[in-house]
């Protein structure tokens, strides 16, 4: 919160720093005393979570990268140097990789978590832009990580990305294929491929920190969004960010640490494709091929829809959609506690995705089995991606003018501490 | 004062907007090496052609050769295949046009027009939806309802002249540039 220093040093040497550089100042104001709303749950422990997961992805990324070969003859067998030989590689590479994971999990919830209630709105647009940006520039960098190890689904899925952009050949006549061909280096995803990849995912973490720094600032000017969505009033309704939420967010984050410790250790390739185990072998696609976890929704929505073009801007236009939230939603209430038709609208979206991500799991002519009818999945993931939409085009935009939201309490002090709002 | 002219353009106005303009232009120009350098060597671009002998392939085979990094498909396609395709009227095909880089670009999708010999089929084995690589369709192990290939990522289905059928890719598999050296021998690119 942007508000004057109460930052004192306290040594001869402080003192000097201070007039010179006054980077402890900037630290005590941002995670000392940042003045923070008393009544913060368990979902705003992710920020920190997911500061966390970066930090876990770039050190063990610098490691890795001083073992890994980015050489399409070499690639495969560097990993699996790693994973044999290299001393602690095999737990170094399998925290990466299912780092990686987790890093997706917290964001998620992170996500939905800012949906809820209400975090985007103003005065907090920059602060969800920026958000955004980050999300796609994680999946930008997840991405190129994937391709690395060269194995069957590094390379198809490479390939498959890619070839999104080709699809721009049925606007203009040969952009598509020269933006291919530009991407690749080649005639098809090679050698030259995989080195660019790999330069590009050891430059992206450092842009995510960059914007991390920017997405930090932009939440300290108008201070933390809280469950109630109310602002904060005064200093009854705040306090120091530290001993108190450094706490919590260490209690919850030992929780995740926990979690993400239970894949590395006892299922570490839970999230991975055993394809991929696989050399790449540019002559053969595997019969199934499934990008990450965290991009089936979006994967579901391209395949949802029978012609190229339309299918690639179905699944950008998804991504951009998330850009447009602050002015999309025209309700004056952040929190969904108290809009009680937002709440069943944002719970039918969560579980929209989690079906969209399901769908995309599967082959593209799957289909359920409805006791004797087959209906096929292609149909739920048009379902799917109408709601999705439908969610932020119409829904949102429409529901803030007609629903009928409870009565906000009046300051967060009361809300937590009773009428009085005094501690009792 | 409420009726403020605006003042001459001076000389340093001129150059300040000129200096500009150049700097623009140069770093534009700045930019292009690094843009560029993304693009194909000559080293990839000279290894653009090969020579393919083809006197293995049996008839109803395919074989797959590896061309500019892609599969290459050459089938030999049998009397029923050939007599399929040629009875497909070119109104039920989604992409009309040959994508026969032998033939000029609007050539019709006729099955005649998708390769110099009835029995040989050379095509580039790349899904034109997004690069996977489709699957051959033979009577034992049928792909998809056209008898061609199937495309197993998003579900393209091709017939027996590797024209598009069904499915979201947008146009029929490329013929490459090649041609017989002998009756055996293809020279592809």
């Amino acid at each position: 919160m942007a508000g004057h220093s109460t930052y004192v040093p306290a040594f001869g040497f402080t003192r000097w720093l201070d007039k010179r550089l006054p980077i402890l100042r900037l630290t005590h104001d941002t995670m000392t005393t940042y003045p923070t709303p008393r009544n913060l749950n368990i979902w705003y422990t992710f920020g920190g979570i997911l500061t966390f997961c970066l930090g876990v992805q770039i050190v063990t990324g610098v490691v890795l990268a001083m073992h890994y070969v980015p050489n399409a003859d070499l690639a495969f067998n560097s990993v699996e140097n790693i994973m044999r030989d290299v001393n602690y590689g095999w737990l170094i590479r399998y925290m990466h990789a299912n780092g990686a994971s987790m890093f997706f999990l917290a964001v998620y919830i992170h996500m939905f978590r800012g949906l809820y209630y209400g975090s985007y709105k103003e005065p907090r647009e920059v602060l969800w832009i920026l958000g955004v940006l980050i999300y796609l520039l994680m999946m930008a960098t997840a991405f190129f990580g994937y391709v690395l190890p060269w194995g069957q689904m590094s390379f198809w899925g490479a390939t498959v990305i890619t070839s999104l952009f080709s699809a721009l050949d049925q606007l203009i006549p040969h952009l598509g294929s020269a933006i291919t061909s530009w991407l690749w280096g080649g005639f098809a995803v090679g050698d030259a491929t995989l080195n660019r990849f790999f330069s590009l995912h050891y430059l992206l973490p450092f842009a995510i920190a960059g914007v991390v720094g920017l997405h930090i600032w932009a939440l300290h000017v108008p201070g933390n969004n809280n469950p109630l969505g109310i602002d904060v009033k005064g200093p009854q309704d705040t306090v120091p960010f530290h001993p108190y939420y450094t706490v919590k967010d260490a209690f919850y984050l030992s929780l995740f640490v926990i979690l993400f410790a239970g894949f590395v250790f006892f299922a570490p390739n839970f999230f991975g494709n055993p394809d991929n185990y696989t050399p790449a072998n540019p002559l053969v696609t595997p019969t199934d091929i499934v990008p990450e976890w965290y991009l089936l929704p979006f994967y579901a929505m391209l395949r949802s829809v029978p012609q190229k073009l339309i299918g690639v801007l179905v699944l950008v236009g998804a991504l951009v959609t998330l850009f447009f939230v602050p002015w999309l939603d025209t309700s004056k209430v952040r929190s969904c506690r108290f809009r009680p038709l937002m709440k069943q609208l944002f719970w039918v979206l969560a579980l929209d995705c989690v079906m969209l991500g399901y769908v995309g799991s599967q082959g593209a002519d799957a289909a359920l089995n409805l006791g004797g009818m087959q209906l096929p999945l292609v149909w739920l993931a048009r379902l799917g991606t109408a709601y999705y939409y439908g969610f932020f085009w119409v829904l949102l935009p429409l529901i803030g003018r007609i629903e009928k939201t409870k009565a906000l309490p009046e300051s967060i002090a009361k809300s937590v501490l009773g009428a009085t709002g005094e501690r009792t | 004062m409420a009726t403020a002219t605006k003042p001459e353009p001076t000389r340093r106005d001129f150059l300040y907007i000129a200096t500009g303009a150049v700097g623009a232009v140069g770093a534009a120009f700045a930019a292009w090496p690094f843009i560029d350098q993304m693009n194909p060597t000559s080293a990839v671009l000279a290894m653009a052609s090969i020579e393919a002998d083809i006197s293995s392939v049996q008839l109803g085979q395919q074989v797959v050769f590896k061309w500019r990094g892609h599969p290459l498909f050459v089938r030999r396609r049998t009397p029923k295949e050939i007599a399929e395709a040629r009875a497909v009227s070119l109104s039920d095909l989604p992409d009309p046009v040959a994508r026969n880089a032998n033939l000029p670009d609007n050539a019709p999708a006729t099955d005649a027009n998708r390769g110099s010999k009835a029995e040989w089929l050379v095509l580039v084995g790349v899904c034109t939806h997004l690069g996977c690589t489709p699957t051959v369709s033979t009577p034992q192990a049928p792909q998809g309802d056209y008898g061609g290939w199937l495309c197993h990522c998003h579900g393209s289905q091709y017939d027996t002249a590797g024209r598009i059928r069904k499915g979201p890719a947008p146009q029929n598999l490329a013929v490459p540039p090649y041609s017989f050296l002998s009756d055996t021998k293809i020279k592809v690119g």
